[in-house]
């Protein structure tokens, strides 16, 4: 790849810029679905960690969340460059040279790394490893750009978060965490997919075998619904394992109904066709918008249930 | 006898002349920089504090 700029003037970055390129929305998420695993670990186990150390741990995730967000503009700048969507971000605008991405990433991955091991355990610095690893080279050079299922494979990168904090608690990954991990998996399909019905034309563009740009919308359409009922149903196993009480129950039943409801309407809709109206598109970004507020309610209950002691059983679980 | 392919003294490559804008914003990162390395030996020194003081050091996380 070439060092390619989208203004011929020179711009010099600010924090802001660099900030930009660690990709702080996803951030966000990431550091919130691993506070959950971290307090979901602790309610279930009994097992404390001391609070400065789960506060370092927490930031080394979002080093590592950064570090893999930094990783995956250096790669993909050629990419940015071409797509309306991503074309401000702070490589393709001339912000932040290439060296200085793939350096920033490179540092802050053993840096994250390094604080993870220090903060808590061998095991949880592995998976962080593996994670960026995951989302840098295995989504980004490999999977983004040579298959329609990209997201769906590439979706283990994001899931990780909540397996990471439990391992830094506990030192294992029981099968709790693994639920949690199963919820973001089957629920990043139908988010991204939402959202690349909206912007196939630009995945078109730069050449990216998007699932709408290989298989269709109407194909699109038919997996997102599919996925949002295996969610569904992985949504409610952790009642059956005791991980969720009542009000995760109620949450998670719930929000998912809601979740279902947009799948199924989507489903019926013409949202990513040619012919699609205003109104299909804008169910399509609704769907997408709920789909964050989902996420984000799912894991808020399992830390209320474990962290605020709100956790009222519903059976003895199966743990 | 001197070489005629040797440069002059004014042709020897001059330090980059940044300018006022880059200047600036190339002390911004340098601070940031500095800040994150102190940032990182003020963790480092934290968690080895806390381990030290907790009991379990580093052959206990393994």
């Amino acid at each position: 790849m070439t060092e390619m700029t989208a203004t011929e003037e020179k711009r010099h970055g600010t924090a802001g810029d660099y900030v930009q390129l660690m990709k702080p929305r996803i951030m966000m998420l990431v550091v919130f679905t691993a506070v959950a695993g971290l307090v979901a670990a602790s309610g279930v186990t009994g097992i404390s960690m001391h609070p400065l150390m789960a506060a370092i741990a927490v930031l080394a995730v979002a080093l590592g969340s950064g570090a893999a967000g930094a990783i995956n503009m250096w790669y993909d700048s050629d990419i940015d460059l071409v797509m309306k969507r991503t074309s401000t971000r702070p490589i393709p605008s001339g912000a932040v040279p290439r060296d200085e991405a793939i350096a920033m990433g490179l540092i802050m991955s053993g840096v994250s790394v390094m604080l993870m091991w220090l903060a808590s355990n061998w095991l949880a610095a592995l998976l962080l490893a593996f994670s960026i690893f995951y989302y840098g080279v295995i989504y980004t050079m490999w999977l983004k750009r040579s298959t329609p299922q990209n997201i769906v494979i590439g979706g283990g990168a994001g899931a990780f978060p909540p397996v990471i904090g439990w391992a830094a608690v506990t030192g294992n990954t029981p099968l709790d965490a693994w639920i949690l991990f199963a919820i973001i998996f089957f629920w990043t399909p139908p988010h991204f997919w939402a959202l690349s019905l909206l912007a196939h034309g630009e995945y078109q563009k730069a050449g990216v075998p998007m699932l709408p740009v290989t298989h269709g919308a109407k194909a699109t359409r038919f997996q997102m619904l599919a996925y949002t009922v295996i969610l569904l149903a992985v949504s409610l196993t952790p009642v059956m394992t005791g991980l969720g009480g009542w009000v995760y129950a109620v949450v998670a039943a719930v929000l998912g109904i809601g979740f279902l409801s947009f799948a199924v309407r989507v489903w019926r809709s013409k949202a990513g066709d040619s012919d699609a109206a205003p109104a299909d598109m804008k169910l399509a970004r609704s769907m997408f918008l709920f789909s964050i507020l989902y996420l984000f309610l799912i894991f808020a209950a399992v830390i209320a249930e474990h962290g605020a002691g709100l956790y009222f059983p519903l059976t003895g679980g199966v743990r | 006898m001197t070489d005629q392919n040797e440069p002059k003294k004014d042709e020897f490559p001059q330090p980059a002349q940044l300018s006022p804008e880059a200047r600036a914003a190339q002390k911004r990162r340098n601070l940031w920089l500095g800040l994150a390395l102190l940032a990182f030996v003020v963790l480092v020194a934290l968690t080895t504090f806390i381990r030290l003081s907790t009991g379990t050091g580093i052959a206990g996380r393994m």
